[in-house]
């Protein structure tokens, strides 16, 4: 749920990055905090295992500018994508206002990208929200690795299996190098903006 | 759920930490909700360490529930952690909210208890209205 403080004109709302385990959404929130001015964004905090795989969540706090006269305050976070850590991710998502699903190009993702799919809409539902409904965006991450040796989906595969229902932006990216993380997190940030302001506007709160 | 407070629900709020628990002797006091948004707070530490004890403090709580839950108990009453110097103690508002409290160890935890009773009780009517 976003917050708005009326008294400091400020709005706060919930990112989440979602998708398979070791799919890049760690990488993706660490390029942001390594690259973006210490102005925009705060202290990063990191709950991972000793195999540096997320054990609870990333948290990183942005603060992304004014709309309206109101500060924006994104609280970026991501989930454990290993399947055992569902309510892990239940926790994490209580309250989103956004998601970013970073899908594996890996060629031997390919399902563990659609079962995680599948897997945020169920747990979107148990917070009483649609997919269909939430400003989500894609990327397909790794794509640094075409031209390797290592078997890959082409974007339009990846947009087949994930996206041919949904129709959201997506976004092609390389989380390690930093091609197409702020490319992504701009489309994101833009629509969770609009919907929070459009229910502003609305009287919806 | 969405939440909007206006500046008058913002200030109660922030009287009531002053003078239930800043005043009896906690560094920081702040409120967040189960989602991790700090809603608001007092006392002497920066904002830039608040908003990821605010993200932390809700997991945390979120995670002992859980941990309640799997041993057939509703909830933990008590949570709190105690360091060398450094304490933290936490309380429930009710089911969207949590209070938090900093506080050295000079200060006895049952006055901090007593405090977040007290504020607890009185930010209530302010945080569903």
């Amino acid at each position: 749920m976003a917050f708005i403080d009326l008294k400091r004109n400020e709005i706060q709302a919930k990112l989440v990055y979602y998708g398979p385990g070791r799919g890049g959404k760690t990488t993706n929130v660490l390029h942001i905090y390594k690259t973006m001015s210490k102005q925009i964004c705060g202290k990063m905090v990191t709950i991972d295992t000793k195999g540096d795989r997320t054990l609870f969540f990333d948290f990183l706090p942005l603060s992304i500018g004014t709309v309206m006269d109101m500060t924006i305050r994104i609280q970026v976070y991501t989930v454990p994508g290993q399947v055992l850590y569902n309510d892990t991710r239940k926790l994490v998502l209580r309250g989103v206002d956004g998601v970013v699903f970073v899908a594996d190009s890996l060629k031997v993702q390919q399902k563990q990208n659609i079962e995680s799919l599948i897997n945020l809409a169920q747990n979107l539902r148990g917070e009483k929200l649609d997919i269909r409904q939430i400003p989500l965006v894609m990327q397909y991450n790794k794509r640094d690795l075409a031209g390797s040796n290592i078997p890959i989906m082409s974007a339009d595969e990846m947009e087949y299996d994930l996206n041919r229902g949904l129709k959201v932006p997506s976004f092609e990216a390389s989380a390690l190098k930093g091609d197409g993380v702020y490319e992504t997190l701009r489309e994101v940030t833009k629509r969770m903006v609009k919907s929070v302001t459009q229910k502003l506007k609305t009287g919806r709160y | 759920m969405n939440l909007i407070l206006s500046g008058e629900h913002i200030s109660g709020l922030e009287r009531i930490i002053e003078k239930e628990l800043l005043e009896r002797g906690a560094n920081h006091v702040f409120i967040v909700d189960s989602s991790g948004n700090l809603i608001t707070g007092s006392g002497r530490m920066p904002m830039e360490d608040i908003l990821p004890l605010a993200a932390l403090s809700a997991a945390n709580f979120g995670a002992t529930e859980r941990m309640a839950k799997l041993i057939g108990e509703k909830d933990f009453t008590l949570l709190f952690h105690r360091g060398s110097k450094h304490n933290i103690h936490f309380s429930r508002i009710n089911d969207d909210f949590i209070l938090v409290s900093l506080f050295d160890n000079d200060v006895p935890l049952g006055l901090i208890r007593l405090g977040s009773s007290k504020a607890t009780e009185q930010m209530l009517p302010l945080l569903i209205s």
